[in-house]
């Protein structure tokens, strides 16, 4: 039993090893040890979805799992989505085009939401893309782009 | 706002588990999905000096069936009820309840036991588990015993787990023939803990007649609430329209819900009544479907 821990885990690919508070959320690892910032964290309680991330092949709450949970494990983050040169990834193009984002701050979270949900289906229907999503809030845009984007980015994204 | 500080164990196995719940009894705090308690501890509404995560811990994650009972490990996540194969078809009613419990991200973490040990009174499986009538397998360095659903939950958030006991498996029985079920609820947003919720399970006799009904809610007790009058009211009659408006008057007379911010008792009483007879309606058409 120990207060700080060393954990070895990838994030977007990159391996890391780092010693941690053991009560330090996966979220503020990311953000502060790892300095990915895409991470946005709102209500720290597992409420407002803005601090979702891929963990293996599901997407969890960042901000209610602690670092040390994700020792040995995969990790990917909004900015694992793609490179820095681009192109954007089909959702995130498909973001931007359909007014899916105002100030952007729950915006990586409702990413991530949406890739779980297309990687598992093709073609959604809109009640299934809103239930998807429900668990995201955005205090700018209405959800009508978010849905209208995570609709063109099945359209668009191959998922080879 | 972030945890107080505590003290940190991953065990591998059940007994390195139950060897540090009987050394630190109070002070510790089993962590599964970390749905619950994480907020708990964010909020800092919990500070307990260790947490044992049992995340770490080999073969506790199964969904079993084989043996006509499906049995369901503590590290069983709420998602995987979505994704099995034979529980849709063989216990409906997890598989009815199961969507409404928060979002994908959280049933991705959630666990089956966690939100039996959790014990909500708004959550979803504590009402399930009561009206499918499951076991619940616990043990502790002490030894292990067995509990039914039923005697699980004492008084909100409370149940009769001891500090240093882990619900290692909770089982549940499979329907009789001739037996139809529902969920139905009622939440401000998808997602959100519902205001009411009502697990109906109807067996019906040969003949067409109601032979066991089971109704059990959430939101109107600080336990799971079974409508024991409206189940006995309904059981040996032909089940029409009348009867269950009557089963649902009844339902909402012996419920005892509280009033808060999101509802009051006269609301919450109302809902009782338009969800059983939804309930009741459902349940009996798929015990038919069932022949
Ligand atoms: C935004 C949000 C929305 C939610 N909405 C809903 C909802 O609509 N309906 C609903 O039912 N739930 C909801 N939940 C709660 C969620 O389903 C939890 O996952 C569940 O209640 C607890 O399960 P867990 O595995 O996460 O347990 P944890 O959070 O890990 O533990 C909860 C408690 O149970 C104890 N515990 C856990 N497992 C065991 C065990 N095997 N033996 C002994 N003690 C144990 C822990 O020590 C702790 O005290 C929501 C949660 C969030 C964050
Ligand atoms: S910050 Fe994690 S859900 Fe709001
Ligand atoms: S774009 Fe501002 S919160 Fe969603």
């Amino acid at each position: 039993m120990e207060r700080r821990r060393t954990i070895r885990l990838t994030v977007n690919g990159i391996r890391y090893e780092r010693e941690v508070e053991v009560r330090k959320t996966l979220a503020d690892f990311l953000r502060y040890d790892l300095g990915l910032k895409g991470t946005h964290v709102g209500c720290e309680h597992g409420v407002c979805g803005a601090c979702t991330v891929m963990l293996g092949d599901a997407s969890v709450r960042s901000c209610i799992l602690y670092a040390v949970q994700a020792d040995g494990q995969e990790v990917l983050t909004v900015e694992g989505l793609s490179s820095p040169e681009g192109p954007l990834h089909p959702l995130q193009q498909a973001f931007h085009e359909h007014h899916g984002l105002q100030c952007g701050f729950c915006t990586p979270g409702f990413l991530m939401s949406a890739l779980e949900l297309l990687a598992e289906k093709q073609n959604p229907g809109e009640e299934e893309i809103r239930e998807a999503l429900s668990g995201n809030l955005c205090r700018c845009t209405g959800y009508e782009g978010i849905v209208e984007a995570v609709r063109a980015a099945d359209r668009t994204w191959d998922r080879g | 706002m972030k945890p107080a500080p505590f003290e940190y164990a991953a065990p591998e196995n059940v007994e390195e588990v139950l060897e540090l719940l009987g050394e630190h009894g109070e002070e510790a705090k089993v962590l599964a999905g970390g749905q619950s308690l994480g907020p708990l501890l964010n909020m800092r509404l919990a500070t307990p000096g260790v947490l044992v995560d049992i995340n770490r811990v080999e073969g506790l994650s199964y969904l079993r069936s084989g043996d006509d009972v499906l049995a369901v490990g503590a590290l069983a996540r709420q998602r995987s009820i979505e994704r099995s194969i034979s529980i849709p078809r063989r216990w409906p009613l997890l598989h009815q309840a199961a969507p409404y419990i928060g979002h994908v991200a959280i049933r991705n973490r959630g666990t089956i036991c966690g939100s039996l040990a959790h014990a909500d009174p708004a959550a979803e499986l504590p009402a399930v588990a009561v009206a499918l009538g499951a076991r619940l397998r616990i043990r502790s360095a002490r030894g292990g015993r067995e509990v039914e659903a039923g005697d699980f939950f004492v008084n909100y958030m409370t149940t009769d787990l001891a500090p240093d006991e882990l619900l290692v498996e909770a089982r549940f029985p499979p329907l009789p023939p001739r037996t139809g079920t529902s969920w139905k609820e009622v939440a401000r947003r998808h997602g959100d803990f519902a205001l009411v919720g009502v697990a109906a399970v109807v067996t019906l006799a040969r003949d067409g007649r109601c032979e066991r009904v089971r109704l059990v809610y959430t939101g109107v007790a600080p336990t799971p609430f079974e409508a024991g009058d409206a189940e006995e009211m309904l059981s040996g009659e032909s089940p029409t329209r009348e009867l269950f408006g009557e089963a649902a008057e009844r339902a909402a007379r012996d419920c005892e819900p509280g009033s808060d911010v999101h509802a009051s008792a006269a609301y919450r009483r109302h809902l009782v009544r338009v969800l059983t007879k939804r309930a009741l309606g459902e349940a009996v058409r798929r015990a038919r479907e069932e022949g």
